[in-house]
């Protein structure tokens, strides 16, 4: 797993608000093309937030990020440009429970990439059977495990061809049994070289793939690290406070 | 105690899953569901006794009234006197004055002999809904929906074959218009597919309607708003209130949700005071008002009006119900599509529409079947609804004192028609249950 020295993301002096509440300070990231970047941190740490802002989902009202080259500002060609190249897992998979399983993977391709609809089909199908669930592509959503649906929502945004995949939590609101099965399939993306930034608190998924993890408290990035260094010889305070937290039993 | 513990032996493994077995005898079947459903104690045996005695008490005073042999009967006179005949002492109906005025209950003073007219028209109607009501009817069928209104319009009104086919003909180059600029800018080709039909309308339709008229004179005779009557004139009015008001309604919810201002104080304005405003002061305002703010000598049709007004009136109710249906949606709906790169219009045609619908579908319907009944304010304005005829009916020698007869019918045929809505909308609703779950 090889990290190049092309900037895939680049965050500069990044601040946000929420009205008055200070959720994210002074954010410097750059991510290399192929990186596996892990971000952990105690919940309200703006975690979720500080990657909800790299596709737009949440506005930054200070600083700069840019995504393979486009600049997020309010221009709205900008914002559907980088959306279309950067994919999104959410906590709740987010997938669209009034079309199978097979359209909610077709539909961004078809009306955004303009793709024809057999060729989507044929990608989707593609992408279903990479994810190991190609038999359901019939069915719709709700008649899905949990794990399952998790599975289709990264396949619907590996059907967009993106370049960036961010994770929000991906395995939170799953069971045990289900989270091997999702995890599974991010180890495989990570290995075909995926630039991949991952909320997560699977600390053995991040041992295992993760090239750098950052650690966030209270809006700021306290701490980054190679996975090996970071939990073995983490070096400030807090972070040493919140892995014996999450590590102790 | 920890001795005694130690003594009971607590581990268990299962070797053997468990078999589904049936429930027993007596816990199915219909046996069971009137044991538990009308006698499940004392009090619930009394409670269905007293409710039957209440039933059989209602039904046999109203019952006699109902069963009447007077179908036949030319007038109220003729009607008492062949109940004296009969030897009957009970308050009958008189179901004579339903026969005779039928046709003045359903048409109003359209001419005689054009019945033919509406009656095909309610046919292209109900085979225009149906591919728009039950998907599992051929795609292509939409076209015909599509035509539908124009070939509806030709049928009740009548006048040459040419006007309707040119309106139609103006959609159509709006279409074309917006289709061809959307490519340059879309805002373009929407404000062009605005202005492309209206200039058509208003600036060639008129002359090359005349021109075509002169030169192929086809059509069908003219028959003026004001000889539409009864439920063909609550039919005109509601169908097409019910049709135009989805479309806006939908409109002013997506405006009230938007994030611009102005767009979205517009559209709160417009739902507020038309909803705090009682229907019938608009519709005297349709009838009445109207006539000061139009350059004199326009003659526009009350019955239009009227149909304008109703369809504002119910947009605004509707709008209210597909926002509680927008709000309803989870957050992530909207994040999903956003992350996929999805616009706004695509977002809400692809994703959130459908969804939000599906969930408005009960209120949606309330709205229609209300506004449905609603139709018969307009005899406050003079037009000649089912209500307004009754008292052109009792004003005959024949029918003068005849009441209840009337309203119940009346009140039968507007139970059709809503309960026939009401069934469609659980049918749907039960439909999307199962496919979406």
């Amino acid at each position: 797993m090889k990290v190049s020295d092309e900037v895939a993301i680049e965050i500069s002096g990044m601040n946000k608000w929420f009205g008055s509440f200070h959720v994210l300070r002074d954010i410097n990231l750059t991510v290399y093309r192929g990186e596996r970047i892990v971000i952990c941190g105690p919940s309200g740490s703006g975690k979720s937030t500080l990657i909800r802002c790299i596709n737009r989902l949440e506005e930054h009202q200070q600083g700069t990020i840019m995504v393979e080259g486009t600049e997020l500002s309010s221009d709205l060609k900008n914002i559907d440009k980088i959306r279309s190249e950067v994919g999104m897992c959410f906590q709740h998979f987010n997938l669209f429970p009034h079309l199978t399983i097979l359209e909610n993977c077709t539909l961004a391709p078809i009306w955004v990439r303009k793709t024809p609809k057999k060729e989507a089909e044929e990608t989707a199908m593609h992408f279903l059977e990479k994810v190991k669930i190609p038999e359901q592509a019939n069915k719709y959503p709700g008649q899905l495990s949990g794990g399952q649906q998790q599975r289709v929502a990264i396949a619907r945004s590996l059907c967009m061809k993106p370049r960036i995949m961010l994770f929000d939590e991906p395995t939170s609101a799953l069971d045990p049994e289900m989270i091997a099965e999702v995890l599974d399939t991010m180890i495989e993306l990570a290995e075909e070289g995926m630039t991949m930034l991952c909320v997560t608190h699977e600390m053995g998924f991040a041992r295992k793939v993760a090239n750098r993890v950052i650690f966030m408290d209270a809006g700021q990035i306290v701490e980054q690290n190679e996975p090996e260094e970071f939990f073995n010889n983490p070096q400030s305070d807090r972070t040493k406070l919140f892995l014996s937290q999450i590590l102790g039993h | 105690m920890s001795e005694v513990h130690s003594m009971k032996d607590l581990t268990f493994v299962r070797r053997e899953m468990l078999p589904e077995k049936e429930p027993p005898v007596g816990e199915r079947g219909a046996i069971k569901w009137v044991r538990e459903n009308l006698f499940s104690g004392v009090f619930n045996t009394v409670m269905t006794l007293i409710s039957l005695f209440v039933i059989w008490y209602v039904l046999q005073g109203l019952l006699p009234w109902f069963i009447s042999p007077s179908w036949g009967q030319e007038s109220l006179a003729a009607c008492r006197e062949h109940f004296e005949e009969l030897g009957q002492t009970l308050e009958q109906a008189c179901w004579g004055v339903i026969r005779d005025r039928m046709n003045q209950l359903l048409y109003g003073f359209y001419p005689q002999d054009s019945y033919w007219r509406p009656n095909v028209a309610l046919l292209v109607l109900l085979a225009g809904l149906a591919p728009v009501l039950f998907p599992s009817i051929p795609r292509k069928a939409v076209f015909f929906s599509l035509a539908s209104p124009f070939i509806i319009y030709l049928l009740l009104w009548g006048g040459p074959i040419w006007t309707p086919i040119l309106v139609a003909a103006g959609f159509a180059l709006g279409f074309v218009a917006a289709k061809a600029l959307n490519g340059v800018n879309p805002i373009v080709a929407a404000i062009a597919a605005v202005l492309v039909p209206v200039l058509f309308w208003f600036l060639i339709l008129p002359p090359l309607a005349n021109v075509l008229t002169s030169a192929a004179p086809i059509g069908l005779a003219f028959i003026a708003s004001n000889e539409f009557g009864g439920f063909l004139l609550s039919v005109v009015i509601g169908v097409s209130a019910i049709i135009l008001s989805l479309p806006l309604g939908i409109v002013l919810a997506l405006a009230r949700t938007s994030d611009l201002f102005i767009v979205h104080k517009l559209s709160v304005g417009f739902i507020e005071i038309i909803r705090g405003v009682p229907l019938i002061v608009w519709l005297f305002t349709a009838s009445l008002l109207l006539n000061y703010f139009l350059p004199p000598g326009t003659n526009f049709d009350l019955t239009l009006r009227v149909i304008i007004m109703v369809t504002l009136f119910s947009a605004a109710y509707i709008a209210e119900v597909v926002r509680g249906g927008l709000a309803a949606l989870p957050k992530g709906q909207y994040e999903g599509a956003d992350s996929l790169g999805l616009g706004y219009w695509q977002s809400m045609r692809l994703i959130i529409l459908p969804q939000a619908l599906k969930i408005s579908i009960p209120g949606i319907v309330n709205t229609f079947i209300g506004l449905f009944k609603d139709t018969t304010l307009v005899v406050f304005i003079g037009l000649l609804d089912p209500i307004g005829l009754t008292n052109s009916i009792r004003a005959s020698t024949d029918w003068n004192g005849i009441y209840w007869e009337l309203y119940v019918f009346i009140g039968v045929m507007f139970f059709i028609f809503c309960y026939s809505m009401g069934r469609y909308s659980l049918h749907l609703e039960k439909k999307l249950q199962r496919e979406h779950r």
